[in-house]
């Protein structure tokens, strides 16, 4: 199948969103939207219609929605919580019913935006971010309040997979919840989470699903029972929509990571970036590679070429490894401000920056 | 009447000019300047109404310390000043 090159590559960043264009095959960085602001998730539809969810520094979270691919903005609402209730089982909740990040951010096919947040509440908007929702459905479920926070103080929703066959069934994962999945466009939910192991937790707890953290899933799109996720604790691998979860011999240099990315067509490829370890979160060795499995996960190849090869503490969160459409253009940025692209599958890369802010998200348009 | 005055930091992100509003306590009148700028709210308060913690409110140049009692009761000549708390990076 031939799909049309990427074009844009959006990198949402510490102080600004950042447009990378392709001109005659080179990549050029564009000068920033919302110079100075946080932007830590972007989304653009095929019709054009973008959002860009910013967190500033002293004024809480913003969103704001171009109609015209980014050209121009206007704000819309935010997601936010409702008014925390003074009786009943949420009256001492010790999270804060307040919205610190938008962390994870979709549109649906059937018009429906949803964001998951820091903390993790998920909220969804019909009406193009005029107005937001929380889906109490999940919010209000007693496992909710056991979450841990995993990187921040509190638990976030950082991904969400909307099935391509079926907008009403969408996968969220929790850092630190587990992952949970409605079928009924988020009425009701259930985790999803067996076969997923907490190694560092008390022996006990250790497949507790309530206690995963998922640092990200990602879906193939022409084959969406496929489900890939870097854990806390490796590489799990679903291939019945996330009924059970297997764990992927970790690679080398390391199954410790944040993003994976899963190829849009074929189920048995996907990319990760790996880190060092839990205790040690940049490159390993000083060395920044990226990971790739053309088998499912049997086997790996170790792509470096291109990227910091010595001394380097490059870390990839967890949006900050993208794939474009042909599954074979992908982009890569880390937190201290590198950014590369790939034109064939991973495996030579070519660095566009090692100047930006720190890289919060990276979409191809 | 009292003022509220919004610093250059906030009225960058949503114009709103110096206002003598109507309000008998700190919360009503921030309420009454809110109202010539409705999208100011989102940016002094979060969704549980209590001032954002990087931000601070001035009462006659006295810093309020209570982010979520805002029953603070004002005169006709008091003056209101919102400003961007000098935290964060």
């Amino acid at each position: 199948m031939t799909m049309a090159a990427a074009r844009t590559l959006w990198v949402g960043t510490r102080k600004g969103l950042i447009p990378v264009r392709q001109d005659a095959g080179a990549w050029r960085v564009g000068p920033p939207h919302f110079p100075g602001e946080p932007v830590t998730q972007f989304v653009l539809q095929p019709d054009g219609v973008a959002y860009a969810a910013l967190r500033l520094g002293h004024f809480g979270v913003k969103l704001w929605k171009s109609a015209d691919a980014g050209a121009s903005w206007k704000e819309v609402a935010a997601p936010a919580f409702p008014t925390r209730p003074t009786e009943g089982p949420f009256k001492d909740d010790p999270t804060p019913w307040t919205v610190d990040q938008v962390w994870g951010l979709e549109a649906a096919p059937d018009g429906r935006l949803w964001a998951g947040c820091l903390p993790a509440g998920l909220f969804t908007s019909d009406d193009g971010g005029a107005s937001w929702q929380l889906v109490a459905s999940l919010w209000e479920r007693p496992e909710r309040l056991e979450w841990l926070g995993g990187g921040y103080d509190h638990a976030g929703i950082h991904s969400i997979l909307v099935d391509p066959r079926d907008p009403s069934h969408v996968t969220v994962a929790v850092s630190s919840g587990g992952v949970w999945q409605t079928r009924d466009r988020g009425a009701s939910w259930s985790a999803t989470c067996k076969g997923m192991v907490a190694g560092y937790m008390p022996p006990e707890r250790r497949e507790d699903p309530n206690i995963q953290d998922p640092h990200r899933i990602d879906q193939c799109r022409a084959a969406p029972d496929v489900l890939w996720c870097q854990h806390h604790s490796g590489i799990f691998r679903s291939v019945d929509g996330g009924a059970r979860w297997s764990p992927v011999e970790p690679p080398q240099p390391s199954g410790f990571g944040f993003a994976v990315a899963a190829h849009p067509r074929d189920p048995q490829r996907a990319w990760f970036v790996p880190a060092h370890s839990d205790a040690q979160r940049m490159a390993p060795g000083g060395r920044m590679v990226v990971t790739e499995t053309r088998d499912g996960g049997a086997s790996f190849a170790v792509h470096g070429a291109g990227l910091p090869q010595h001394d380097a503490y490059h870390l990839v969160y967890r949006h900050a490894l993208a794939v474009g459409d042909d599954g074979e253009t992908l982009a890569i940025g880390s937190t201290t401000g590198g950014l590369w692209v790939s034109a064939d599958g991973g495996q030579r890369w070519d660095c566009i920056s090692r100047d930006l802010p720190p890289i919060a998200v990276l979409r191809f348009a | 009447m009292p003022t509220v005055e919004f610093a250059p930091a906030l009225t960058r992100h949503v114009p709103c000019p110096l206002q003598r509003v109507d309000g008998a306590t700190l919360g009503e009148a921030l309420a009454g300047a809110f109202g010539a700028a409705p999208a100011m709210k989102g940016y002094v308060l979060d969704e549980q109404g209590c001032v954002r913690k990087h931000v601070a409110v001035f009462v006659n140049a006295r810093l309020i310390r209570d982010r979520a009692r805002l029953d603070l009761a004002l005169q006709p000549d008091d003056k209101v000043m919102v400003i961007q708390a000098l935290t964060g990076g």
